[in-house]
């Protein structure tokens, strides 16, 4: 078992949250932009993990494992989209996927 | 001070891992790094008291959830063209304003964080019949919600998986 | 009987109803039947009423019946509630007697039109909205009669649409009275923030408590009711619309524009006598529109050729006679002539209508005449009616009810000069009167009737002229039998009013001579002009100065012409002007901001992920950091 101060996870959840971002943002390949999303909601899963246990509650594993499902789902039909895309368009690169363009 | 100790090495194998995952060019090298990320969330799971969760974090996560990816990455083709179009996009100057947004984002929640205080976490274990019990309990229409998501995710990414000639992009051809 | 009140506007509204929901499928007969026996049921009613009334006086000298809450918001509360107090009784009788005889008379005159049951449903619903008008209990219902007959008025004008002219006087009909009825409107809105009621009863004891004679609000309200009494029934300035009002079909002009609606002013003024009361400049200003309103009217009846138009000018210069008879107090009086009048002018009208069915539509004197043996009964009932109309002495209603007003004009403070406007008025009435009779009954005939009335429209025509002849005996002058037996109907309603002064006995022989010299010289003078030299005069008429004053007073002393250029066409350059709406630009210019902004946010719109992750995130750091800092 370890201690240390509430604010130190979060701290770093924030971070690894800001990294995520970071790479949905920089990144033009769909697989990558999926894998920083993937970091983005692990790192709202450990915000939830980390003020469970600050409060003792059962209740932010809860909704780790809620975001786990959203996860699961999310990537289900991200990668099913990303084959259909690739397989339609022959590229991956999201600024070439712009025909919602208004 | 071991305790401190795992905590700061979790949490720096966690950011360094997650670092390199998002700027690899190599898409199995990137996603060997996810799942080192992964693994140190989980080791952190586990030193706040959460094994259950840091147990469903290597299964589900790193295992399957990963595995996904690793197939699809099988499926795209990502050879070494891929690789020379990523070195391409990749030009160290476009992390710029990316970089510059999450860290204003992260300066943000840090902030937010420090608001907090300092009292501790990971003080007890949270067992994992406390969690299934909430989970059953007034959680009960939240476990609903969430197999009706994961079974539209199913349906759609069987519809969605399913080989048709018909393009996006073109509209021609038929199934 | 009060409990039984409701039935008589009530029984016109349900034939108004009836013939609007099925009429065009009835058969003729049972429209008629629907049409007529309405107004007569209500009719008959009205005489119950009237009976039980004189037998045994009510309490407070009027029914009441509240049927239901109309309005209840805050303060302000209307009743659908009848008060019937005498002067409302008198103005029921004569609107349902007159009414079932005039559509006693349609039922013949109407029988060819194909739209008889649409015309039916119309006149129904004029006398259940008029009934309204008079038997309300506060003014908010009174103006929901009020503007029920002006809105009947407007479609029976416009009754044969497919003239446009026709259409146009209608809408002239609307909007020249819309300009009285918004001053009555504001007119009520006054009473209401100043009083805090508009219930009739309460009003004429609320007004003298909280207004000194002459004080600006009671003259303010008075000129706003004024203004609304004055469009309804065609007094100078808003006079204009009542000639061209009749290209409806003549009974409506019997019904409408003589007899009743156009009378709804002066029922307005004598109902709010409590607040005119309190103003004396605008008693003074009703006296002085009568008077010149009359003298006006007559002249311009002398220059007309459409044998319609005579009586409406007729009509417009009798009502102002009424208005003097208010401007200077006499208010019985006034009522007294309103009842008269409509007996003759109905019956005029109806007349008129005879003539114009057998003449086949041409409503042009000039091209009568001679029909004295050919319509025989025509040619007696309106030689009554013209002999009321120009108050020939002792054997009409005319007389007596002119005479009591000219009696009264005489003996209030400056009323000598009115007066004498008055007198000039009755003798131009006898010579307009007897004009158009020896212009179509005497003379060459110049074509055959084609039409005689028969039952229908003759029985109408006998009781009205019996009515104009002996209607004048309800209220004998103290020279002539001191009968005045409607002054005493009436005394309850204006009780506690300064009555005018009394004359002697003496003086008021002295006035009615002169009024008999008047008439009977006016009657002399047509018979000079139009029957005796009339060829002889030829040449004269054909001056250049005599032909334009003709064509002026024709035009109705240009009224026309003069708010033409006054009003509708400087509106209408204004329109013009206005043509690209300038209104419509701020709406244009509204869009094109909206099209313009949506050209440039749609250029955000990329279709790009990356792009809308980073304006999300920009979004989300402004957002946050704004709720961290604050």
């Amino acid at each position: 078992m370890a201690s240390f101060p509430f604010s130190h996870g979060m701290v770093l959840a924030a971070a690894l949250f800001a990294i995520g971002l970071a790479g949905v943002m920089a990144r033009r390949n769909l697989i990558f932009v999926l894998m920083s999303i993937e970091i983005m909601l692990n790192a709202a899963g450990l915000a939830f993990i980390v003020a469970a246990s600050r409060w003792q509650q059962p209740d932010g594993q809860v909704m780790f494992l809620f975001i786990l499902a959203v996860a699961a789902a999310e990537v289900a039909v991200g990668l099913a989209l990303a084959l259909r895309i690739y397989q339609s368009l022959r590229t991956l690169d999201l600024d070439a996927i712009n025909t919602m363009r208004g | 001070m071991l305790n401190n100790f795992c905590f700061w090495f979790a949490a720096l194998v966690a950011l360094g891992a997650s670092v390199l995952a998002v700027s690899r060019r190599n898409a199995v090298h990137g996603l060997l790094w996810l799942v080192l990320s992964l693994l140190a969330v989980a080791v952190l799971f586990f030193m706040l008291g959460a094994p259950f969760a840091a147990a469903l974090e290597v299964i589900v996560y790193a295992g399957a959830i990963m595995v996904l990816f690793l197939f699809a990455v099988m499926m795209l083709h990502l050879g070494p063209a891929a690789q020379r179009q990523e070195a391409q996009w990749l030009a160290p100057g476009v992390w710029i304003a990316p970089g510059l947004l999450a860290l204003g984002l992260a300066a943000d929640l840090i902030a937010i964080a420090r608001l907090a205080g300092d009292a501790p976490a990971g003080a007890g274990i949270i067992p994992p019949e406390a969690v299934g019990a909430a989970l059953f309990g007034p959680y009960v229409i939240g476990v609903e919600l969430a197999s009706v998501l994961l079974l539209a995710g199913v349906v759609a990414a069987y519809h969605l998986g399913q080989r048709r000639d018909r393009s996006l992009g073109e509209g021609a051809g038929s199934g | 009987m009060p409990e039984l009140l409701w039935l008589i506007p009530g029984l016109p509204m349900t034939g108004f109803a009836l013939l609007a929901l099925w009429g065009s499928r009835l058969p003729r007969v049972a429209v008629s039947l629907v049409g007529v026996g309405s107004v007569a049921l209500s009719a008959a009613l009205s005489v119950a009423v009237a009976v039980s009334f004189l037998a045994s006086p009510p309490a407070d000298h009027a029914y009441s019946l509240t049927l239901w809450q109309w309005l209840g918001i805050g303060g302000l509360q209307a009743d659908i509630a009848f008060r019937v107090d005498p002067l409302a009784l008198l103005m029921m009788l004569v609107i349902t007697i007159v009414g079932a005889l005039i559509h006693l008379y349609s039922t013949e005159y109407m029988a060819r039109d194909e739209d008889y049951s649409r015309f039916f449903a119309y006149m129904n619903l004029f006398v259940g909205a008029m009934l309204t008008l008079v038997m309300a209990d506060n003014l908010l219902l009174l103006y929901l009669g009020w503007e029920g007959v002006g809105l009947c008025s407007y479609l029976l004008i416009g009754f044969w649409y497919r003239d446009p002219a026709n259409g146009k006087a209608a809408m002239k009909a609307f909007i020249v009275t819309r300009v009285g009825d918004a001053a009555l409107a504001v007119g009520l809105f006054v009473l209401y923030t100043q009083l805090g009621t508009l219930n009739l009863e309460e009003l004429a004891a609320r007004a003298p408590a909280a207004w000194p004679v002459g004080s600006a609000l009671a003259v303010l309200t008075a000129a706003l009711l004024l203004g609304g009494a004055v469009g309804k029934s065609a007094q100078l300035p808003l006079q204009t619309w009542l000639p061209d009002a009749m290209a409806g079909p003549t009974p409506v002009s019997a019904l409408i524009h003589a007899a009743t609606m156009v009378t709804a002013g002066v029922y307005l003024i004598a109902r709010t006598h409590a607040i005119f009361a309190l103003a004396p400049t605008v008693l003074l200003v009703v006296a002085v529109v009568g008077v010149v309103t009359l003298f006006l009217a007559a002249v311009s009846a002398l220059a007309q050729w459409d044998l319609k138009r005579v009586l409406a000018y007729s009509t417009i210069s009798q009502i102002g006679y009424m208005f003097l008879a208010l401007g200077v107090g006499a208010w019985s009086a006034a009522m007294f002539h309103f009842m008269t009048h409509a007996f003759f002018k109905a019956l005029l009208f109806l007349a008129a209508g005879a003539i114009i069915m057998a003449m086949h539509e041409d409503h042009s004197i000039f091209r009568m005449g001679g029909l004295r043996h050919r319509m025989p009964l025509v040619f007696w009932t309106f030689l009554a009616g013209a002999c009321s109309l120009s108050a020939l002495p002792l054997v009409t209603a005319g007389f007596y009810s002119k005479d009591e007003i000219l009696a009264a004009v005489w003996a209030a403070d400056g009323g000598q000069w009115l007066w004498v406007m008055g007198l000039v008025g009755a003798f131009l009435t006898a010579v307009y009167s007897f004009r158009v009779v020896y212009l179509v009954f005497f003379g060459e005939a110049q074509k055959e009737p084609a039409h005689q009335p028969g039952w229908r429209m003759a029985v109408p025509l006998a009781v009205l002229a019996v009515l104009a002849l002996v209607g004048g005996a309800l209220n004998l002058p103290r020279s002539l039998g001191n009968l005045l037996l409607l002054d005493h109907f009436l005394e309850p309603v204006f009780a506690g009013l300064a009555q005018h002064r009394e004359l002697t006995v003496a003086q008021e022989i002295h006035l009615q001579l002169i009024a008999d010299v008047a008439a009977l010289g006016g009657i002399l003078v047509a018979w000079l002009l139009y029957r005796r030299y009339r060829a002889d005069l030829a040449a004269v008429a054909d001056l250049a100065v005599v032909r334009n004053l003709r064509t002026y007073w024709l035009n109705g002393w240009g009224f026309d012409w003069l708010y033409d250029r006054l009003v509708v066409r400087p509106y209408e350059s204004l329109a013009r002007l206005n043509r690209a709406d300038a209104v419509d630009y701020l709406v244009h210019a509204l869009a094109r901001f909206v099209a313009e902004t949506h050209r440039i946010l749609s250029r955000t719109q990329t279709g790009e992920v990356r792009w809308y992750v980073a304006v999300l995130t920009c979004g989300v750091v402004i957002l946050v950091a704004i709720m961290v800092l604050r």
